[in-house]
């Protein structure tokens, strides 16, 4: 094992909740007397309590982040996940040296340069080329290593008409293209990337995420990366770090983090397959739904899965005729596979009185792309009726098919799935 | 922030490693005098944007451009010779009110710009500061530079009026202690830049300040020999507008361009020591509250 090129020791940061006012003169004169003239510990430093945004506490400061400790060695890129609030910024502040941790240390060898927002030190009145300068000098850049290599920075902006105008005629987009470019030509040994591919079009996400992916694979250089996107996370991060209220939760490998992620219960957006039911027939119950082997409404999609499960389990008043269908589709709602037996074969499902149990295992395309699926599920008699209807009732995140051989690396370009070529008889 | 250079301490032998291979350690505390200068020196190119940046900002859409530097001081001088010299009727020290006016106005102008600039580091840049790391001290040095810019344009409406005054046969003399001129507007800058470091380090926690200053500085003229001689005004008061460190170094200027008034080098050892002080405490709490200020602003 490499020695590691960064290191967490038990760090730890403190907040004052509420606002400053003169509530905190008092403070900080009562703390200034205690801790030099009387010789105690920072009275402030020893209550707090973990960070749970939701839930009131008893003291007005909080920890943000908790006895974090852990190291990442050259070359890692290590996705840090966690939902709003989990202390995933406060992490990358306190090793951007925006501020300074409470308690711990953090030990770093060669250059950090931080891009928790792009286009930081942009001025609007100034051209693209003078912010390329300032935004690079601010990073940390000298004016020669800007020179050498600006043409490349605005090449890969695509900027270069714009060059010699003032920002403040630029779209947001160019802005964060232009942003974005600068810091992708650091070339620090450490880049921290915090949540900014959200802005920017696809095009450009997928260019920037290929950018950090060539800076740590064929660069050897080490990235941070935060980011709420887990397909981005599991495509471009080799481990992962889950943070829950300041602590440090798993870390390891980026798929076992993410799957640790998705299964925190509180995780906004993470609920129940059962608690989506939009619509029920009033002598239905149900008790139970798996999609994919999880009652959650996320899960994974391994590489090389072969088939995927539906099992609904209830009590019915009253018997009926239904066909299970499910339709998956994509972030944009567009439907792209179905199975829908009931409308295509013309198979419809008898259920009696009673305790039920409904199974379906579907078969996958062997070459399923990478990317989310989103799940409408439903009961219906086809033509008839409906008896549950829950939309978006899953999601499904592929990891892609891949083969290890290097003969087929994820597919996400090529569409869902994978057309067979007939051969003509003779 | 706490960016400790490790020099050689061997604590961390348990772990395999020595704490030599760091580049930097983040630590909770922070030594007192802890100003990495190399680094500083690192970010020059930063110091260069920064000064550009103000001096575009400055001028963009503007059709005058720089000559608004010239345009306020005249105004100003005719207010001057209006209220000063005419209506309360002060010594201009035997040499012509307008340039006598102007030597005070081109140094307060930069003493109190750079102060200015100076005192709302933290407030005016927390945007920035909260997203990147960079040597803060990088923002009040591009201050004392871009404002001396500001300055040389001044001095060039000063060297005018000099000349034009002398032509018409006004009582200027040059002597020596002009050659003093550098080290002056250098301490000029430097008073402002500490003060005004001093007040940022404070006024970012507590926002009540900024109202006072604006009117302490006002105040702050009118003690410093700006629109009189210091031999011109009573021995009672002017004991006490000597405490004034500025005093000093405005009597020195004028006695040096244009041989009116004296050189008072008690004054102005009293003045490079008081400098040294307020450096040397402005710097120091300016570290310490660089580093955690983006948690309180």
């Amino acid at each position: 094992m490499s020695d590691p090129i960064l290191k967490f020791e038990n760090v730890g940061k403190l907040y004052h909740l509420g606002t400053f006012g003169s509530g905190s003169l008092t403070r900080d004169l009562t703390r200034w007397w205690k801790m030099n003239i009387k010789r105690e510990p920072d009275p402030y430093l020893r209550i707090g309590e973990s960070n749970n945004r939701s839930k009131k506490g008893d003291s007005d400061v909080v920890w943000a982040l908790k006895d974090i400790s852990f190291d990442v060695n050259q070359g890692d890129v290590v996705g840090i996940i966690g939902k709003n609030g989990a202390g995933k910024s406060t992490l990358l502040k306190l090793l951007s040296r925006i501020t300074s941790p409470s308690t711990g240390l953090i030990k770093a060898k060669g250059r950090v340069a931080s891009l928790l927002e792009v286009g930081t030190g942009f001025h609007t009145e100034l051209t693209g080329r003078e912010n390329i300068y300032m935004n690079g000098t601010v990073m940390g850049m000298t004016k020669h290593e800007i020179d050498r290599k600006l043409d490349e920075i605005v090449d890969f902006a695509g900027v270069e008409r714009y060059i010699d105008t003032p920002v403040k005629r630029y779209s947001s987009g160019m802005m964060v293209r232009l942003g974005f470019a600068v810091a992708a030509f650091l070339e620090p040994e450490i880049l921290v990337v915090d949540e900014v591919l959200a802005v920017g079009d696809a095009e450009f996400q997928r260019k920037a995420i290929g950018k950090m992916q060539h800076i740590s694979t064929s660069e050897g250089r080490t990235v941070l990366f935060v980011s709420h996107n887990m397909a981005a996370i599991k495509t471009l991060c080799t481990r992962g770090l889950l943070l829950e209220k300041g602590e440090l939760k798993y870390s390891g490998s980026t798929i076992d983090t993410v799957s640790n992620y998705l299964a925190l219960e509180e995780n906004t957006g993470i609920r129940k397959i059962i608690d989506g039911i939009r619509y029920k027939k009033d002598w239905l119950n149900i008790n139970k739904i798996e999609i994919n082997g999880t009652e959650h409404n996320q899960s994974v999609i391994k590489s090389g899965q072969e088939v995927l499960t539906l099992i609904i389990e209830g009590y019915t008043k009253e018997d009926f005729k239904t066909d299970p269908m499910l339709i998956f589709k994509n972030r944009d709602g567009v439907p792209l596979a179905s199975l829908a037996e009931g409308h295509t074969k013309g198979k419809i499902e008898h259920v009696n009185k009673g305790i039920f149990r409904i199974e379906r295992t579907i078969k996958l395309p062997k070459f399923l792309s990478q990317g989310d699926l989103i799940v409408d599920l439903s009961l219906h008699h086809p033509m008839m009726e409906y008896q549950l209807r829950i939309p978006e009732a899953a999601i499904l995140l592929s990891e892609g098919y891949f083969e290890s051989g290097g003969r087929a690396g994820i597919l996400n370009e090529q569409g869902l799935c994978q057309l067979k070529r007939l051969y003509s008889p003779n | 922030m706490a960016m400790v250079m490790v020099t050689g301490m061997d604590t961390d032998t348990a772990m395999g490693t020595t704490n030599k291979d760091w580049t930097y350690i983040i630590t909770p505390k922070r030594r007192w005098l802890d100003i990495d200068l190399k680094e500083l020196w690192r970010y020059r190119d930063l110091l260069y944007m920064y000064v550009k940046r103000d001096f575009v900002v400055q001028y963009k859409q503007t059709i005058l451009g720089p000559l608004w530097y010239f345009i306020s001081p005249v105004f100003t001088i005719i207010m001057y010779v209006f209220l000063f010299e005419n209506l309360a009727g002060l010594s201009t020290d035997e040499v012509p009110g307008p340039i006598f006016y102007m030597s005070g106005i081109m140094l307060w102008n930069y003493f109190s710009d750079t102060f200015n600039g100076c005192s709302n580091v933290f407030s005016a840049n927390a945007y920035i500061f909260g997203k990147v790391y960079f040597p803060r001290l990088v923002v009040p040095f591009s201050k004392v530079i871009f404002n001396l810019f500001k300055f040389g344009i001044q001095l060039l409406l000063f060297i005018i009026l000099y000349f034009w005054f002398w032509g018409h046969g006004a009582n200027l003399s040059v002597n020596l202690t002009l050659l003093l001129f550098p080290v002056l507007i250098l301490m000029i800058g430097l008073h402002g830049m500490t003060w005004g470091m001093l007040i940022s380090s404070v006024t970012y926690k507590y926002h009540d300040l900024n109202v006072v200053i604006v009117f302490i500085l006002q105040l702050f003229m009118y003690a410093t020999p700006v629109v009189y001689p210091i031999d011109g005004i009573p021995e009672k008061y002017a004991r006490w507008i000597e405490l004034n460190p500025l005093s000093s170094i405005f009597q020195a200027f004028k006695y040096g361009t244009m041989g009116c008034g004296s050189i008072d080098w008690w004054g102005l050892l009293y003045s490079f020591v008081f400098l040294l002080l307020v450096s040397t405490c402005s710097i120091l709490i300016f570290n310490r509250v660089e580093r955690n200020f983006m948690d309180t602003v």
